[in-house]
């Protein structure tokens, strides 16, 4: 277990170093200060004003950035560490495969996971502190856990493809390939098509809900649009199968279940693989 | 302590090693040569444990791709190109001694001997540190800890004269106790290093032989070169190897580590138009009485 920690520690110094990061770190925290800076704390829609309208907001940037960052930055590093040697190096040393593996995954959960959260904290304690707004706490939890979820679920996603792709260029092209197929089958795009083209609805629902992407959104949708009259009739299907209790919890748990699979599956084939 | 078995590894449908058999015992000081492509960082990789392949590898009995930690902890590793690590070192230094259970300052004490002093570059990430920096680096996190094999890939291509005569110290302090694995695409590399030469060609082994044992790593050659004029080219080569000027540049003294006897050899060979004498002189107390002088 030390050598897990200690694997963990020093993927998240070296992450801290590396010029992603800084990138990362300034989108979701300049994605904030725009926000504010254009008023939307001010603003009101479908009832929602203030840090409420903010995170609403926050968290719908955050599905589209969020799962193409965490690909893509973790297969350019882990896929690029191996090609580049460091792999063959660290991987000289009495490390198990199982500490180097899971605790690399730990190490990249804190650092992706930690300036989106920072990001919210640091909007929530603006919006409390300097503007004297109403921090809804409830609200702030959900969010975290969506987002710690779907963070989960591509981080896990992304070490699939690094164990599975021999070069940094192939393990990026497919992570970016997936992270557009799933954001092709979001409602707003492919699903209206096939809704249009008379598709079966079990089968257009099956697939939003087994899409993270999807799933992520529809509860974030739930929280100011309770009976999810923006998603039309497949509202129903959703709300009767689940109910909104239900349904939270099922996108909080899903992706994650998700992740762990992936990052499972991703273990064992690194496990009995070449490392370098 | 090592033993090959009929080891073979396929890239696709290509075969890098072709039923590699061998065995090295704990005396050994191997010579791993051969071309590129010949399999050498290959079969480096399957005893580290990094590669699968059919046959079987076994470290003191162990299988290094099963019993990762116990194979590893006993193996010292340093690698031909140091991989771009953005940690400093001293990080590098504590994450590699915590992981095989070693004392950061006997690396660091290393590190020192080489010509490295860490605490100067504490806070320099490794990747910024030059090709020898780096080198000394990996050198003294292998030999700092205490391990039964040493496996080196080309250890002092980058080393200055000065440090590659420490790290044949550092060697020789640990020849009775270690096994050594130096691999190089050029004998005359390593020859001085070793007493047994494995030449693999196209994944299999083409040589297996012994060789002489007669030069101490620690030994020390001291060295006088009498040239017919001051040449500014040789002044640059020679310098490089710590020697200093007499006579106004046309006599020039130093010395040089035993193991590194022939490569000295080899840089003086490309003035051998210039050179009117060369004296070399074994200066170990304990060393053979016959010194070689020669003369040309």
């Amino acid at each position: 277990m030390r050598h897990l920690w200690l694997t963990a520690y020093t993927d998240i110094l070296e992450s801290l170093r590396a010029r992603w990061f800084m990138v990362y770190t300034g989108v979701f925290g300049g994605i904030i200060v725009l926000l504010f800076a254009f008023g939307l704390t001010e603003s009101r829609i479908m009832g929602f004003t203030g840090l409420s309208r903010l995170m609403v907001i926050y968290i719908q940037l955050s599905m589209a950035i969020l799962p193409v960052f965490v690909l893509v930055t973790t297969v350019r590093s882990v896929a690029g560490d191996r090609e580049a040697g460091v792999f063959e190096y660290l991987l000289s040393l009495p490390v198990s495969l199982a500490a180097w593996f899971w605790g690399r995954i730990a190490g990249r959960f804190v650092v992706v996971f930690l300036p989106v959260f920072l990001a919210m904290v640091g909007a929530a304690l603006w919006g409390v502190v300097v503007s004297g707004a109403e921090m809804p706490w409830d609200l702030f939890l959900y969010y975290t856990g969506l987002l710690m979820s779907l963070a989960w679920c591509f981080l896990g996603l992304g070490m699939l493809i690094s164990s599975l792709a021999r070069s940094a260029d192939v393990a990026q092209g497919a992570a970016f390939v997936i992270w557009l197929v799933l954001l092709l089958f979001l409602d707003l795009i492919l699903m209206g098509v096939m809704i249009k083209e008379h598709v079966p609805a079990d089968l257009v629902v099956g697939l939003a809900l087994a899409n993270p992407l999807q799933v992520f959104r529809t509860a974030t949708m739930m929280l100011f649009d309770p009976q999810l009259v923006l998603l039309g009739p497949s509202a129903y299907v959703i709300l009767d199968h689940f109910g909104e209790a239900g349904y939270i919890a099922y996108a909080l748990l899903y992706p994650l279940l998700l992740g762990t699979l992936f990052a499972t599956f991703g273990y064992l084939w690194f496990r009995r693989s070449d490392l370098p | 302590m090592i033993r090959f078995e009929q080891v073979v590894k396929r890239f696709r449908r290509q075969q890098v090693l072709k039923g590699v058999e061998l065995e090295i015992g704990r005396g050994d000081r191997v010579a791993l040569v051969g071309s590129n492509g010949a399999g050498k960082t290959t079969f480096i990789r399957c005893l580290l444990g990094e590669y699968t392949c059919q046959g079987r590898v076994l470290v003191k009995g162990l299988d290094p791709r099963e019993q990762r930690h116990e194979v590893l902890s006993r193996i010292g590793f340093v690698p031909q190109l140091p991989p771009p690590l953005k940690m400093p070192v001293h990080q590098l230094i504590r994450f590699s001694a915590s992981l095989s259970s070693a004392d950061p300052e006997r690396m660091e004490a290393v590190a020192l001997r080489l010509g490295l002093d860490p605490a100067r570059f504490r806070h320099q990430p490794f990747v910024k540190l030059s090709g020898g920096q780096k080198q000394k680096l990996l050198i003294s996190i292998a030999l700092g800890r205490e391990v039964e094999l040493l496996v080196l890939d080309e250890p002092a291509a980058n080393l200055d004269p000065e440090a590659r005569a420490i790290f044949f110290e550092l060697l020789a302090e640990r020849q009775e106790r270690t096994a050594m694995i130096i691999s190089s695409h050029r004998l005359d590399e390593v020859a001085a290093l070793v007493n047994r030469v494995i030449e693999m060609d196209q994944g299999v082994v083409v040589l297996d032989d012994r060789v002489e044992d007669a030069v101490s790593l620690s030994s020390r050659l001291e060295c006088r070169i009498e040239l017919i004029r001051a040449d500014q080219a040789f002044a640059r080569s020679i310098e490089a190897w710590g020697f200093a000027p007499l006579e106004g540049g046309a006599t020039w003294q130093g010395s040089v580590a035993g193991p590194d006897r022939l490569r000295f050899l080899g840089m003086l060979s490309r003035y051998a138009g210039v050179l009117r004498g060369i004296e070399m002189r074994e200066r170990q107390a304990e060393a053979r009485e016959a010194g070689c002088e020669l003369s040309a």
